[in-house]
């Protein structure tokens, strides 16, 4: 097997006395794709930012990269760099133009002059077909064209894996359609992409495996193709009959 | 407009059914009796020219006695050859506050950067001495120019700290939290004559001896930390007002604590803010005379001190009109830039 670049053992997460995470086993290769699924509640949003350290576990380890994620870390900001993630809620920064949304990490993170960053901003808004708003504000932008400027934002710091919290669940139809067609791109380049989604056309053909998570646990992991085959579990083959109309 | 327009107009704004005809009379016959008698006393009855109080023989304001004193006013008893040095020390912050409306957004920081942490010095050197510049005590600086001094200090003092602590109040350090905490309700809590009796007259008790610091200094110092909580809470609620996703997608990109709050998220809390600061430093722009009470003599100060001269007695309607047209007109004008700041700033909807 390929080496494995993001590994869950045995976590545990509390939100108070809400248990949130129960004993999560998971672990990611490099380029894998993998998606989660679940019922809303479920726990898989809070699995996805315990990788970046956005949520904190309180039991068992999270490793990203060989680092090992134990909450005072000062590392957290390096795994971060090679960490990009994208919201539901594309959470550009209003008050910059697209261009400096997408410049602003690459020139005050990594420390690239403010000329090269904005050359790499540019590359990767060509990327995701919106260089012409570069210039413009978030405010001005469709939902669509919103979350691919986030993607590219995310993109901008070249990291090694790419999460997708809900990337498509405020968006309309049409708009899903850009979305999805970016984030495939993405996947045949070689990313590794960690994906929460329902969007279970996109699964099939672009993940390897698909974990289905209900009630804070993980209750099935497949590969794609078994997955939705050959489902074991009675929840998860309930879930996919919901969502499969 | 037309005679049909007017009519209209009239009607709609202003007698638009019966209680609104009643307001509208009412309020017609108040500014009938009061404006006409008014402009008498002000403008025409009124004695422009002269040198002393015995000109003013036509019944009328006696604005004589501004012009007499206009100098007092404006300066208060700073030597009369070294009043260039002032004046130009308030052409350098006119001049690089105007320049910041015609260059390119790149060099705007630095202006900020000139303002807050150079021009002040340069200030300092001009008006008070040395380099070569003779000294001027604080205790002879005075009127419009110590107001505008203090209001000034004021700001650039109490703006960044109140950005400090009002990060500092939503630490995950409990020690630095609760500090800033216990820091802004303790100067919310206490008047600021309170607070300037205490820099005046209290502080050099707890100095050791033959240490003295200046008492213009320790009475601006004390309004610029009185106001920096002010400043605080009015940012703090800039603060909240940003959905925790910004936080998150600057976290994610890696920025650092200061990093995320300097390019993220102090930018869009202080823009969301600019009415509450403005206020603020309004509010601070016009408690600068209270200063008075502790022998500092700003424009307020210096018009009380004009007017109990026994040869200018009973000059005090037009000496505190003069000071309310002043305080309004300033303050008006830093409305209006504010406001114009605000339209240049919203990124949100174009």
């Amino acid at each position: 097997m390929s080496e494995k670049i993001i590994e869950f053992k045995n976590v545990n997460k509390w939100y108070g006395k809400f248990h949130a995470l129960k004993d999560i086993n998971l672990y990611v290769n490099k380029t894998e794709k993998i998606i989660i699924c679940g019922p809303s509640g479920s726990g898989k949003s809070t699995l996805i930012r315990c990788i970046n350290g956005l949520e904190q576990h309180q039991e068992g380890s999270i490793i990203v990269q060989g680092m090992e994620l134990d909450n005072t870390l000062k590392n957290i900001d390096k795994i971060r760099g090679d960490v990009g993630m994208v919201f539901q809620q594309f959470n550009l920064f209003p008050h910059l133009t697209i261009l400096d949304n997408c410049a602003l990490a690459p020139a005050w993170v990594k420390k690239i002059p403010k000329k090269r960053s904005e050359e790499i901003a540019m590359e990767y808004l060509t990327k995701v077909k919106i260089s012409e708003q570069a210039n413009k504000y978030p405010g001005q932008l469709s939902g669509g064209q919103q979350q691919r400027a986030a993607i590219a934002r995310a993109l901008c710091m070249q990291p090694k894996i790419m999460l997708f919290d809900e990337p498509t669940s405020a968006l309309d139809a049409e708009m899903i359609k850009e979305v999805l067609e970016i984030m495939t791109d993405l996947a045949k380049a070689g990313m590794t992409m960690v994906v929460v989604s329902h969007e279970m056309g996109f699964a099939k053909s672009v993940a390897d495996r698909v974990v289905f998570m209900d009630e804070g646990k993980i209750i099935e992991i497949k590969k794609t193709k078994d997955f939705f085959e050959n489902p074991e579990n009675e929840r998860t083959k309930l879930f996919l009959s919901q969502i499969l109309h | 407009m037309n005679k049909e327009n007017i009519k209209n107009w009239l009607k709609v704004n202003l007698f638009s059914n019966w209680y609104n005809s009643i307001i509208s009379l009412f309020v017609l016959l108040i500014i009938l009796s009061i404006i006409p008698s008014l402009i008498d006393w002000a403008i025409i009855k009124a004695t422009f020219v002269g040198k002393t109080k015995s000109d003013c023989k036509a019944g009328g304001a006696c604005w004589v006695f501004i012009s007499v004193w206009f100098e007092k006013l404006i300066y208060g008893f700073y030597p009369d050859k070294q009043l260039w040095r002032v004046n130009l020390a308030f052409i350098i912050l006119i001049l690089t506050i105007t320049s910041a409306f015609f260059v390119k957004p790149k060099i705007k920081p630095y202006i900020l950067f000139f303002l807050i942490f150079i021009f002040p010095i340069i200030g300092f050197v001009l008006i008070h001495g040395g380099f070569g510049l003779e000294n001027v005590e604080t205790r002879v600086w005075g009127g419009l120019s110590l107001t505008f001094m203090l209001t000034f200090f004021g700001i650039i003092f109490a703006f960044p700290l109140g950005v400090l602590l009002a990060l500092g109040k939503r630490s995950e350090l409990p020690v630095i939290k609760y500090f800033c905490i216990a820091f802004v309700e303790f100067w919310r809590g206490i008047p600021l004559i309170t607070v300037l009796f205490a820099a005046a007259i209290m502080f050099p008790l707890l100095l050791p001896a033959n240490t003295n610091v200046d008492k213009l200094l320790r009475v601006a110092i004390g309004i610029g930390i009185f106001e920096s909580a002010y400043v605080a809470e009015v940012i703090r609620g800039g603060l909240q007002s940003l959905p925790k996703g910004q936080y998150e997608a600057a976290k994610s990109l890696g920025m650092s604590y200061w990093k995320m709050n300097f390019l993220v998220i102090l930018p869009q809390a202080i823009k969301t803010v600019i009415p509450g600061l403005t206020n603020t430093f309004i509010a601070l722009f016009k408690d600068t005379p209270l200063i008075i009470l502790v022998g500092l003599l700003e424009l307020l100060g210096m018009v009380n001190l004009a007017k109990s001269n026994s040869y200018w007695l009973g000059m005090a309607v037009e000496g505190y009109i003069f000071v309310g047209l002043i305080f309004w007109f300033f303050s008006y004008l830093l409305s209006r830039y504010t406001q114009s700041l605000e339209k240049k700033f919203s990124t949100e909807k174009h």
